[in-house]
């Protein structure tokens, strides 16, 4: 029998009935329609489907949607605006830090977190902070540069 | 400087803030009114008979609306060289491997769809099973294919020079055994497709695919349609690595679903599936010989390789002929010989990944080239040097050279990783490797008997005058294709990249092979830059009339007409055109003519300006039987240098860095090719590191899933340092050429000429566990205490 959630996405208010068997992946892609969330494996080994709950980032296809009741939620759709890109996005933009471009809304999310809880991670950080996204085309490099970019100590393009 | 306006520049892609922000559509991302979900039924078992398939509980299930096994779609035989059709939508008499697609269901809902699945009752008689090399070749063992006696799916035997006559002007020579593990391509988008069929016939199949032509024959073939009644669009597509190169089961059931029902069906794998299809790289089984003179001059080559190839041909006839003839460069060598074979056995099919067929070829011979170097006491950048083959050169199989920057590969790569300083000088348990590697700018031929265009393209100018549309059916999957040949465009007609828009990958839009064998660049490349060229001389001709201006004197550039001697009073046009445009805003003030003012005066005159482009290679190759396959317009080639460190008492292997260079012709996009170098070095790593297939005694896959099977995460990816190389291609457009293979080809062989640098030993087996690397130092410490 489906039950109500109540969640904040992207500061925007959601009531939504769910069977107690949906992920909150599914919720958001097919139920919501914020199909910038991807699914990779569904086993939470590949971090496509990487969202922001309460601040941490979860790999949405591992929770539950009713997991999700009365949690505020960030996903990719929710970091560019009117205004335009995110400069983190800009960053992935401008370094080549997209190929297929399949991993990214998930790697933007966990390097979003990443620099939002440590505003300037050491290359160690920064690889550790998106270990749990799996990404087949860049090997990784651009990504690093892209992220390194937004380190407080590396904005004002001093660091270029 | 470059000569070159838009190409050959560092560019932010075209579609990267769609992918930035989440807004590019993926297959799974789209869904239509009134659409079913479809669901198959696949073998349990690795070899089995079909004695009988009852799906009437499955039919019965509320929801379900359709139920097909080969009894409703007939067994069309399909697969990707017409030599060898071996595959049927579903199993008809037997069953191959743990997989093999039995029946389809489509149902209102994905999970009515399962269910329906598992109420299918398939009676099996169950058959020995063989899931090596070695046991499907044994005397008496059970046969898969009735047509292929021995299980032997293809086998090739050529003979360029005299090698054994090459042997007996030797002074060194080296014989070793090597095999690697079957891969998997582990593309983050699983396979997904959307099927519709319109009640005027036209099926119209959206799917996750690198070769949009070739899945619409195939579903054409398969279905019997007509080729002109299916209509395939790829979307965005999350990565295929050669693996999405060909139509798979679920777009055959996905499209035969959609027809029978006039409804919407969409089907997905699930990453156990993706493992159970298979299709990534064989894994070989290879035995080089080598001889050189004592001046270290290679002089002949002998090689025999066994593929072990699953339970159908897939891409296996050409990966089998690939795999002998890319060695016969990038050194120069008269001699070589090659015996290939490709085995069936009862495991999912292998087929094209990434350096197709040939990187454990070059990982062997590149370790023989060092173990030749050590003997005569050579350095083995100097052995590379000495028989490096030079632009204009062609190998005995006929394969011409000509652009070859590879000497200009070898010394970035000396000069960017400080060989010079550090070979022979790294203290214990640090090593330093070289290799180098070449490969093909596209396949010399279609898959299948044609004197097709490879690729054409189309250039609208928008009748404001603004803009330039694109219209390919070419296949962007991540490599930065879109961004290319916009980019060619602009530079083609003159004008900026933000002036061009582009669309891809839909069949309604030309013909255009995909993207596979590292050919779009090249050649879709050729027939881009032809589309944009014929759009400008349009736009010129109408100038040249306007303004009593002979043609040849005038050009477009940067958006502007240049005009060689004085320029004409071109006034009355420009008042012409904003008359036209009374009220916009973007009324010209350049000194200049525009661009944007001539094309419009050009529709205004001539209406829609379209220019169109085509290619087709030269005819290529030689004459033997196999010649057609490595033949390519242009060869891509590398170098790379790996540092390492191995823990000498628990095995266990660090990459320190690599530098990378690569020869692609003129870079169309700095930034793709830098990318496509790191990738590829991304997943040669894991190929030599840790990835590997693992299989049970029953067939079945044991580690079907991103955690088990491991690709290289952020915490493995070593720093890397690629280095462009350009040379100037004349078969490319703008001298360009491939990047996107050739650039894997040397980095298992620099890994493992380091990690022998660093202990001493020559490791035979790939991936390099722990375990592994732990078992041959301990005896190669016995055999030099003993």
């Amino acid at each position: 029998m489906k039950k109500i959630v109540t969640l904040t996405i992207n500061k925007e208010h959601y009531e939504v009935a769910v069977e107690p068997n949906r992920t909150l992946a599914d919720l958001l892609r097919y139920d919501l329609g914020l199909t910038g969330t991807k699914k990779g494996c569904d086993t939470g080994d590949c971090g496509a489907c990487t969202v922001v709950l309460d601040g941490d980032v979860v790999n949405s296809c591992l929770v539950l949607a009713l997991q999700a009741d009365n949690t505020t939620i960030e996903t990719i759709e929710g970091l560019s605006n009117e205004d335009g890109l995110h400069p983190l996005q800009e960053a992935f933009v401008e370094k080549g830090a997209i190929q297929c471009g399949f991993c990214t809304p998930g790697m933007i999310m966990s390097a979003k977190n990443l620099l939002d809880k440590n505003g300037n991670p050491s290359d160690t950080e920064i690889r550790e902070g998106l270990s749990g996204n799996l990404c087949r085309c860049t090997g990784y490099t651009k990504i690093f540069e892209a992220v390194s970019s937004q380190c407080s100590d590396n904005q004002g393009g001093s660091n270029e | 400087m470059s000569k070159f306006d838009v190409i050959n520049s560092y560019a932010p892609r075209i579609d990267c803030p769609d992918k930035a922000t989440g807004k590019a559509i993926f297959t799974d991302d789209l869904s239509k009114p009134g659409m079913l979900y479809g669901a198959m039924l696949q073998s349990p078992h690795a070899h089995a008979k079909i004695l009988s398939i009852d799906t009437s509980k499955a039919k019965a299930l509320e929801g379900v609306k359709a139920v097909i096994t080969s009894k409703e779609t007939g067994s069309v035989k399909y697969g990707v060289s017409p030599a060898r059709y071996d595959e049927t939508m579903f199993a008809t008499d037997k069953v191959r491997y743990v997989g093999d697609e039995i029946a389809a269901v489509a149902a209102t809902s994905l999970e009515i769809a399962l269910n329906a699945v598992a109420l299918i009752q398939v009676e099996y008689e169950v058959l020995p099973a063989v899931l090596t090399v070695e046991d499907a070749m044994k005397e008496g063992a059970p046969q898969l294919h009735e047509a292929f006696t021995n299980n032997l799916c293809a086998e090739v035997h050529q003979e360029f020079g005299n090698v054994e006559e090459g042997f007996k002007q030797c002074d060194i020579i080296k014989t070793t055994t090597m095999k690697n593990k079957r891969q998997d391509g582990a593309f983050i988008e699983m396979q997904a497709c959307i099927a519709e069929y319109d009640r005027r016939g036209t099926l119209t199949l959206t799917t996750s695919t690198q070769v949009p032509h070739y899945v619409q024959r195939t579903v054409a073939m398969v279905l019997g349609m007509d080729v002109g009644k299916v209509r395939v669009i790829k979307p965005y597509v999350g990565a295929g690595f050669g693996i999405k190169a060909a139509a798979n089961h679920q777009e055959l059931a996905c499209c035969f679903l959609a027809r029978m029902l006039k409804k919407p069906v969409k089907m997905n794998y699930t990453r156990e599936q993706v493992f159970m299809y298979g299709r990534a790289r064989h894994q070989f089984s290879h035995t080089i010989t080598t001889g050189a003179k004592k001046d270290g001059t290679l002089v002949a080559l002998k090689h025999e390789c066994y593929l072990d190839g699953g339970a159908y041909t897939s891409f296996g006839i050409a990966t089998v002929y690939y795999t002998g003839s890319l060695l016969a460069g990038p050194y120069k060598l008269p001699n070589m010989s090659y015996d290939g074979y490709r085995v069936y056995n009862n495991k999912p099919a292998c087929g094209a990944q990434r350096g197709h067929g040939a990187v454990i070829a070059r990982a062997v011979f590149e370790q023989q080239m060092d173990m030749i170097a050590e003997e005569i006491g050579m350095d083995p950048l100097e052995l590379r040097i000495k028989n490096m083959m030079n632009t204009g050169d062609t190998t005995c199989n006929d394969l011409n050279m000509s652009s070859f920057g590879m000497s200009e590969c070898i010394e970035a790569v000396r000069d960017g990783s400080g060989w010079d300083k550090k070979k022979g000088n790294m203290p214990k348990g640090k090593g330093i490797g070289m290799a180098c590697g070449f490969f093909v700018s596209g396949a010399g031929f279609p898959i299948y008997r044609s004197d097709t265009f490879h690729g054409t393209v189309i250039v609208k100018l928008t009748e404001d005058g603004g803009t330039a549309l694109v219209y390919t059916a070419s296949a962007e999957i991540g490599q930065g294709s879109d961004t290319a040949f916009a980019m060619i465009v602009g530079e083609a007609l003159g004008i900026p990249l933000e002036n061009v828009r582009l669309a891809s990958g839909d069949t309604d839009m030309g013909v255009d092979l995909g993207a596979y064998s590292s050919r779009q660049t090249l050649m879709t490349g050729h027939a881009a830059k032809e589309a944009g060229e014929h759009a400008k001389q349009q736009v010129l001709e109408v100038l040249a009339e306007q303004l009593d201006t002979p043609l040849e004197d005038m050009d477009i550039k940067n958006g502007c007409i240049e005009f060689k001697n004085q320029t004409p009073d071109f006034s009355a046009l420009r008042t012409r055109y904003i008359k036209e445009h009374r009220g916009w805003t973007d009324n010209p003030e350049s000194e200049k003519l525009t661009f944007k003012e001539a094309s419009r005066i050009a529709f205004l005159e001539k209406g829609s300006i379209v220019g169109t482009g085509k290619y087709r290679p030269h005819w290529l190759g030689g004459k033997f039987k196999g010649a057609a396959v490595g033949t390519s317009p242009a060869y891509g080639c590398s170098a790379q240098v790996a540092e390492v460190t191995v823990d000498m008492e628990t095995g266990q292997i660090t990459i320190d860095n690599i530098v990378d260079a690569h020869d692609c012709g003129k870079a169309i996009n700095r930034n793709s090719v830098e990318g496509q170098m790191q990738g590829s070095i991304s997943m040669g790593i894991g190929e030599t590191m840790h990835e590997e297939v693992i299989f049970n005694d029953k067939g079945q896959v044991l580690n079907s899933d991103l955690a088990e099977y491991k690709i290289v995460t952020a915490m493995d990816m070593p720093p890397v340092k690629a280095i462009v190389v350009e040379s100037d291609e004349p078969n490319g457009p703008y001298g360009a050429k491939e990047v996107g293979e050739g650039a894997i080809m040397p980095t298992i062989p620099a890994i493992l000429n380091a990690v022998y640098d660093a202990t001493g030993v020559r490791m035979n087996e790939l991936p390099l566990t722990p375990e592994r690397v732990y078992t041959a130092i301990q005896a190669y410490k016995e055999r030099s205490n003993a």
